[in-house]
């Protein structure tokens, strides 16, 4: 017994390389170098949908940007202007206004969570925190549905920049964000070794994952490995020069803006070339509970427009928006009462967020609030039917069922409802 | 074969003789159940015989751990091993009534559920789980021989207890709980904001301190919730317990102190009821405000470095709270109901008790009425039992953890109620409770899923039953410390230091959501940024560096076989030896290296420190 450990097995070069082919095809796709960044432009086109969520963290006042109640008490000090759609917006959003015939804006989102954690839960996933059920995120339900779709893609199908999004529930860590910050840059990505020595510490580092897993000690031991599987795809893939943002022409960087979320929203489109099917961009400071319309006017609004537009003007030039979606919210609006600090407060009951591109219908407001702004006028529509519209919009079918391993089957956006207006 | 281990064989022979006993697979249940029924010579016997059975498993080689273990390492083992075997002769091991109401509830709920547990965990891996969580990183490779070597019957008592209350840990335990408390109260991003009032490090003072002397877990709480004084080391009145509130005061009414408050120490989640009565919860909008209005009287102060406008530090006092309608006697507060409505507030504890309404301090200090009144819920104790139920079995008796609310679902609801109990009349002591757990059958179960208990799966949404241990990633602090430990990597400076590198190194996984109440979470979580830091990080670099002096080089360096080097990587990280397809890959490596040693266990120490056997605590 003993001496089975001190004597060395003998094995030769070759069987060693044989073991470690075995390897790299189990762990995935990471020996194999060099697919181009670019397929082929055209090919990329074809049936490659994606999607772009603008995630403005802490509750945006949709009310002071999209569905504006001048002259009435909630009104706030802001003035609409005519856009290139038959909508009008704020005048603090003037290069939005030039591409609202691309976006839709549904102004009769009602939603019940009004506390961030929840909303922000509840606006990225459809279900309602659950104690017994984590359900997975936007990103990893159509990350995971938009997949075969590009066999070749060799980096993270779903990219969270400049933020954590949501995680990918029951759907395992292989789909969970994978969080960049806004310059694009990957932490801990040069590997200073030679490759085939990398990959002689893969087989070393399987053969021990593998024994593990085979104990059966539970699901998050196996999302490990295949965790392992991305991550050694990356390190050899051509493919991150999507990251590489800083290497846009300045003119690029500055029509989005350079800030945070400008170079953000550039990487966006970066990703969305590369085929990346779920990219989302996080914009926070909208948790205005005090001085709302300074912080608006002087700051998040312009760095808000100018991104936004960017993006959708740049994805319709270079012949992407019609199989782009782009999403606009946040975790819920704002109240239409100003309180005594001239801030907002949380409000889920009446809001707005905006859709467009991917065939989706713009240039038009879907539904609408009262006068003063505290109620819908007409259907109400929920994080369930906006997931379902943007599924829709993306070509995934709603039909499509998951089933958690204890056999609960769970329908895709929670069996929402189609918004019909952005479709016709 | 070394005498002893001959000695060893023979009683497994015996073992063999007696027949089937083995379905007892646990000392504590063993123990909690079975001694008053034993004769004691039996009684003895049959918890040697199972110490014997494990050791003979685990110890094929009985030497060769020795060997290295004694040629390579400090001579210090045989002394530890010789305290333990004289403290051992005393026999039979007690353990506290708890562990075995813990072990009862836990067979009755199996039966009722139809699983049965998973077997006992190996007892080197048990180790190896003990230290992660009583002590927030894995244990050296000669602190696993040191467990080894102990053959008493209370050979996990004594580490446990020894972990608890030994002088030579007392620094760590303090540490590694005043980081976990640390991450409770103010988050992993408390006190890096631009122009923060929190003093991250003020905070983990206090709260290392506490831990150090063993503070009761009542007067902590009491601490936290009234501290007035400085939030930074080395200034006057400097008090660390203020970083707690420093940040959820001044802004917005105090609305997050109030929330964090009831949150985390009394399990109730209010912060929806702020703004509406909300359908799922029982508590109601006005039960917010009056509990925000104990709140009222506080605020966080801004100080200045000297002839700037940069904050230096804070301080948190207490101040005459005019009202909001202006009559200091009768201090109210108003909020508005969705309808517009606007309704006045006092401040009233969750059980409906009031408190004098007047907002001067002198009359009515109302941070310190309310710490009384939490003194007297029995939320307190439920809470903080949850909590470290959860902490040490990977789930608590409700999810989340911090929500206590008739809303949620609870599991094991008269185990959770005996145990707030016993707590309370343990006066708080949290080590107590901690001994509770840890020497309790569930924790002592394999987390290797049995088909008898493939059901037992609250990642799948099933009510948890504990009838196998839940494998969970480390933390990324756990992971620090673990590398600080087992191999000396980044070991430099005072434990100050070590936190201030560790908060700094930790930064590359906060990820903030850019809302007003600085929610935040961790990239730390098993996803790509985590591999790729695992691959490639520095503090890895730092880890498998062979430089002269290092934890690696000095292994390569010793005297040894191949496979005795092999195995001390396999111990300090897995806590097992090796199987011999992994020695082969070993000496695969070391023929690709060139007969390099540095470059063989540099690869080998990378893959066992990537692998999930690893990175789980298991």
């Amino acid at each position: 017994m003993w001496s089975r450990f001190a004597t060395p097995v003998g094995m030769n070069r070759r069987h060693f390389m044989s073991h470690m082919a075995g390897a790299a095809t189990m762990m995935g796709a990471s020996l194999s170098l060099g697919h181009s960044l670019r397929v082929h432009a055209d090919t990329l086109k074809k049936n490659r949908k994606s999607c772009v969520l603008l995630w403005m963290g802490g509750g945006p006042s949709s009310m002071d940007i999209w569905d504006l109640k001048p002259g009435t008490d909630n009104g706030g000090p802001f003035k609409t202007i005519a856009t290139s759609g038959d909508v009008q917006i704020c005048e603090h959003m003037p290069l939005m206004a030039k591409q609202m015939h691309n976006m839709a804006i549904v102004r009769s989102m009602s939603t019940r969570e009004a506390d961030h954690n929840r909303g922000r839960y509840y606006m990225h996933t459809g279900y309602v925190p659950d104690a017994n059920v984590d359900y997975p995120s936007y990103g990893a339900v159509i990350a995971h549905e938009l997949m075969d779709q590009r066999p070749e893609l060799e980096i993270p199908p779903f990219v969270s920049v400049g933020g954590a999004s949501e995680g990918p529930g029951f759907l395992g860590m292989s789909w969970a964000p994978f969080s960049v910050s806004s310059n694009g840059r990957v932490r801990n990505l040069e590997m200073s070794l030679e490759k085939g020595r990398l990959m002689q510490r893969q087989i070393a580092l399987k053969t021990i994952e593998d024994s593990f897993i085979s104990q059966k000690r539970g699901g998050v031991v196996e999302d490990h490995r295949k965790v392992l599987g991305k991550t050694f795809d990356l390190l050899t893939s051509a493919q991150m020069q999507a990251f590489e943002v800083e290497k846009e022409p300045e003119e690029m960087k500055e029509k989005y803006g350079k800030n945070n979320f400008g170079q953000g929203c550039l990487l966006a489109r970066r990703l969305v070339e590369a085929g990346v099917p779920f990219v989302e961009v996080d914009l926070g400071g909208w948790d205005n509970h005090q001085g709302i319309f300074r912080t608006l006017e002087n700051d998040r609004l312009p760095v808000l427009d100018r991104a936004m537009a960017a993006l959708t003007e740049d994805l319709e030039q270079r012949g992407l928006l019609q199989d782009t979606v782009i999403v606009w919210m946040g975790e819920f609006g704002r109240t239409p009462r100003i309180n005594a600090d001239a801030g907002r407060d949380h409000w889920a009951r009446a809001w707005s967020v905006v859709v467009g591109g991917g065939g989706i219908k713009g240039g038009q407001a879907v539904g609408g609030t009262n006068e003063d702004g505290t109620e819908i006028i007409g259907d109400p529509y929920s994080s369930e039917d906006l997931m379902a519209s943007v599924c829709q919009a993306l070509g995934i079918s709603l039909e499509t069922t998951f089933t958690s391993k204890n056999g609960r089957p769970m329908k895709i956006a929670n069996s929402g409802k189609i918004i019909k207006e952005l479709f016709s | 074969m070394a005498p002893g281990g001959i000695a060893l064989c023979r009683m497994v022979e015996l073992g063999r003789l007696l027949g089937n006993l083995s379905t007892i697979n646990s000392i504590s249940l063993l123990v909690a159940t079975e001694s008053r029924h034993l004769e004691s010579s039996l009684f003895l016997f049959l918890i040697l015989r199972k110490h014997i059975m494990a050791w003979s498993q685990s110890f094929k080689c009985g030497n060769a751990w020795l060997s290295i273990g004694f040629a390579a390492f400090l001579g210090a083992i045989g002394g530890f091993a010789m305290n333990a075997s004289a403290a051992d002769k005393q026999g039979a091991v007690t353990l506290p009534p708890q562990v075995e109401k813990i072990d009862l509830a836990m067979q009755a709920g199996w039966v009722d559920a139809g699983v049965k547990p998973s077997p006992a965990e190996d007892e080197l891996k048990w180790c190896r789980r003990v230290y992660l969580d009583l002590i927030g990183r894995i244990p050296s490779y000669e602190e696993l021989g040191e467990f080894a070597k102990d053959k008493s019957p209370s050979k996990k008592l004594n580490l446990v207890q020894k972990l608890l209350n030994d002088g030579r840990y007392t620094e760590e335990y303090a540490n590694h709980w005043g980081t976990v408390w640390t991450n409770i109260l103010i988050g992993r991003n408390g006190g890096m904001e631009d122009r923060s009032l929190t003093n991250r490090a003020g905070m983990q003072k206090y709260l290392r301190d506490s831990f150090a002397r063993n503070k009761p877990y009542n007067d902590m709480v009491y601490e936290l919730v009234t501290a007035t004084g400085s939030t930074k080391p080395g200034t006057d009145g400097f008090n660390g317990a203020t970083n707690f509130l420093a940040m959820k005061v001044n802004e917005e009414d105090g609305t997050q102190a109030t929330a964090a408050v009831s949150r985390i120490f009394l399990g109730l989640q209010v912060q929806c009821t702020q703004c509406h009565n909300h359908p799922f919860n029982q508590w109601k909008q006005q039960k917010f405000w009056e509990f925000n209005a104990f709140f009222r009287q506080t605020r966080a102060l801004r100080k200045f470095v000297s002839g700037t406008r940069d904050i230096d530090h804070a301080e948190l006092v207490n101040q005459d709270f005019a009202g909001e309608g202006g009559r200091a006697d009768q201090a109210e507060i108003y909020f508005q109901l969705r309808n517009g409505l606007t309704k006045v507030a006092y401040p009233v504890f969750i059980d409906g008790t009031e408190i004098g309404k007047s907002g001067y301090v002198e009359q009515v200090n109302r941070r310190e009425e309310l710490g009384k009144l939490m003194m007297q819920s029995p939320f307190l104790d439920k809470a903080i039992v949850n909590r470290m139920w959860s902490h040490f079995l990977g789930y608590g008796f409700t999810k989340p953890i911090d929500d206590l609310g008739p809303h949620s679902p609870t599991s094991f609801p008269e185990l959770f109620e005996e145990l707030s109990n016993d707590f309370r009349n343990s006066s708080y002591d949290l080590k107590q409770l901690m001994v509770w757990i840890t020497m309790s059958q569930p924790y002592q179960l394999s987390s290797r899923i049995i088909k008898d208990n493939e059901s037992d799966d609250p990642s799948q949404g099933e009510t948890p039953k504990f009838a196998h241990f839940y494998t969970r990633q480390m933390s990324a602090e756990q992971l620090f410390q673990s590398l600080a430990v087992a191999t000396q990597a980044n070991r430099k400076g005072s434990l100050e230091e070590q936190a201030r590198r560790r908060d700094e190194w930790m930064k590359q996984f906060v990820v903030a959501f850019g809302t007003d109440e600085g929610d935040e979470t961790t990239t730390f979580n098993g996803s790509i940024p985590q591999s790729l830091m695992m691959f490639n990080g520095e503090l890895i670099r730092e880890a498998i560096s062979t430089e002269p002096g290092s934890w690696l080089g000095t292994i390569a360096q010793q005297k040894g076989s191949v496979a005795e080097k092999v195995q001390v990587l396999f111990l300090t990280g897995l806590g097992r030896r090796p199987r011999s397809e992994e020695l082969s890959i070993a000496n695969q490596l070391l023929v690709a290296r060139k007969n390099d040693m540095n470059g063989m266990l540099q690869d080998l120490w990378w893959a066992i420190l990537n692998s999930n056997e690893f990175i789980f605590n298991h």
